[in-house]
């Protein structure tokens, strides 16, 4: 009675045509079915944040999206934005500030940054640290993370002065 | 942990979303956002046959001013009520509300239907739909249903809504003259469930209450309109009459046992929150450290 779906979307800007069952979720479907495992998964029940990629140009937990939610949807994943170079200073800022560490969670730190980023060109610790506060990390990296984001957000505020 | 398997439908338009429900019953689930109930799909807590996926479903997004209410689509976003004019102007207490409805990443998909119906007792917005005595509006079989957000919620993740039923808007009464709010939650860590909540609405005139509603939550099965509000209302609150009004709601208040917190907590927190409250809301400070008789 379940039965697969079909469904075409944009992952990364290519057009993917695919045929899923409806309980896959997205996460599932770029790591399984596309290969693309950069998106991790952790908890798979929207509370650590390591599965966040962006649809249609929002951020969302893509452990609690279907595959056939993304019907005509653009996603795009860690590769995307590591790719296009849009994270580029982003990743840079981590690796200098030791805000990697095991690395797990930090596609889904990677992304949600950039979030805040793209909408708040200064914004405060208090605010980096709300806007990331769905996001879990196991090494407890906060700090370096906090430290990363701000630092981009200088850079980048200094670029444009 | 997965999904068990299920059929998924998406529906096309309200009527067939109904259709949809009326051929499968309490065997269908209906998902808009997803942000609750593909949790408890993933943690197996529901199995249901069938999904009927709402998502698409346009006409039932956004808002709207008719006389003097402000009707929300079910499926308005968590994001679209932060950044909505109407919400600010009309229904500050819900925007205070969904800055502290979990993460950026939730609320972008997080729909206020789905909040409501899901009937988290622990979750902000019923509290704040009680509070505002909106009203919560419903399409059947039979055509369309209105109830009182008080009479709505009948317990935990229980509603008034038969498996048949799709909830269609909520209706909230624009803020009128005098009117203000408060909203603010004990939660481990920000965007947590609250350990203790308190969303209120008051008309204040002359630094007295001339209405007051106060929606506690994560304090029982459901979100709780305290009546210990009521004494507070036409009266000169002093520091003596607000601790009477805590007393009162600390007996009113059947919380439960959890990990977060005992009963004599939660009640405790109750009771700071009603006091923090109605020192904001009549800028009286000094009402807030409490009194001693």
């Amino acid at each position: 009675m379940s039965v697969p779906v079909s469904i075409s979307l944009l992952v990364n800007g290519e057009p993917i045509d695919a045929f899923v069952l409806p309980r896959l979720n997205l996460a599932d479907f770029l790591r399984e079915n596309l290969k693309l495992t950069g998106t991790h998964v952790g908890c798979e029940h929207g509370v650590c944040g390591a599965c966040t990629v962006r649809v249609d140009g929002e951020i969302v937990r893509s452990c609690l999206m279907l595959a056939v939610q993304a019907q005509g949807a653009s996603v795009e994943t860690i590769e995307g934005l590591s790719d296009s170079g849009e994270v580029a200073d982003l990743q840079a800022a981590f690796r200098e500030r030791n805000a990697l560490q095991c690395g797990y969670c930090t596609p889904g730190m990677l992304i949600t940054a950039q979030d805040l980023l793209k909408q708040v060109s200064m914004p405060d610790r208090q605010a980096i640290r709300e806007h990331l506060s769905g996001n879990y990390c196991r090494c407890t990296g906060y700090q370096a993370i906090l430290d990363a984001v701000e630092a981009t957000a200088k850079t980048r505020a200094e670029r444009r002065a | 942990m997965k999904a068990a398997a299920f059929a998924y439908a998406r529906a096309t338009s309200v009527v067939n979303a109904l259709e949809l429900l009326a051929a499968h019953g309490d065997k269908a689930k209906v998902l808009s956002g997803g942000q609750s109930l593909m949790p408890a799909m993933n943690l197996r807590l529901l199995s249901p046959d069938i999904v009927v996926d709402i998502g698409g479903l346009a006409e039932l997004r956004g808002f709207a001013v008719k006389g003097d209410v402000l009707v929300i689509g079910a499926l308005t976003r968590h994001v679209d009520l932060l950044g909505s004019p109407e919400v600010a102007l009309h229904a500050p207490l819900l925007r205070d509300a969904v800055a502290h409805v979990a993460h950026p990443a939730i609320r972008n998909r997080g729909t206020i239907g789905g909040s409501l119906a899901h009937a988290d007792p622990a979750s902000e917005l019923p509290a704040c739909v009680v509070a505002l005595d909106a009203t919560i509006i419903v399409r059947g079989p039979a055509g369309e249903r209105r109830i009182a957000a008080t009479r709505f919620f009948k317990g935990i993740y229980e509603t008034a809504l038969s498996p048949d039923e799709l909830l269609v808007a909520v209706e909230v009464p624009v803020a009128g003259q005098g009117s203000t709010f408060f909203f603010q939650e004990y939660a481990r860590r920000h965007g947590d469930y609250a350990i203790v909540g308190l969303a209120a609405r008051a008309v204040v005139a002359g630094g007295r209450f001339t209405d007051f509603r106060l929606g506690f939550f994560a304090v029982g099965d459901r979100p709780l309109l305290a009546t210990a509000a009521d004494k507070l209302i036409n009266a000169s609150v002093t520091a003596v009459l607000l601790a009477e009004a805590a007393t009162a709601l600390a007996d009113e208040l059947d919380p439960q046992e959890d990990q977060q917190a005992s009963p004599a907590m939660r009640r405790h927190l109750a009771a700071v929150l009603l006091r923090r409250c109605v020192a904001a809301l009549l800028a009286r400070p000094e009402l807030e450290a409490g009194a001693t008789r």
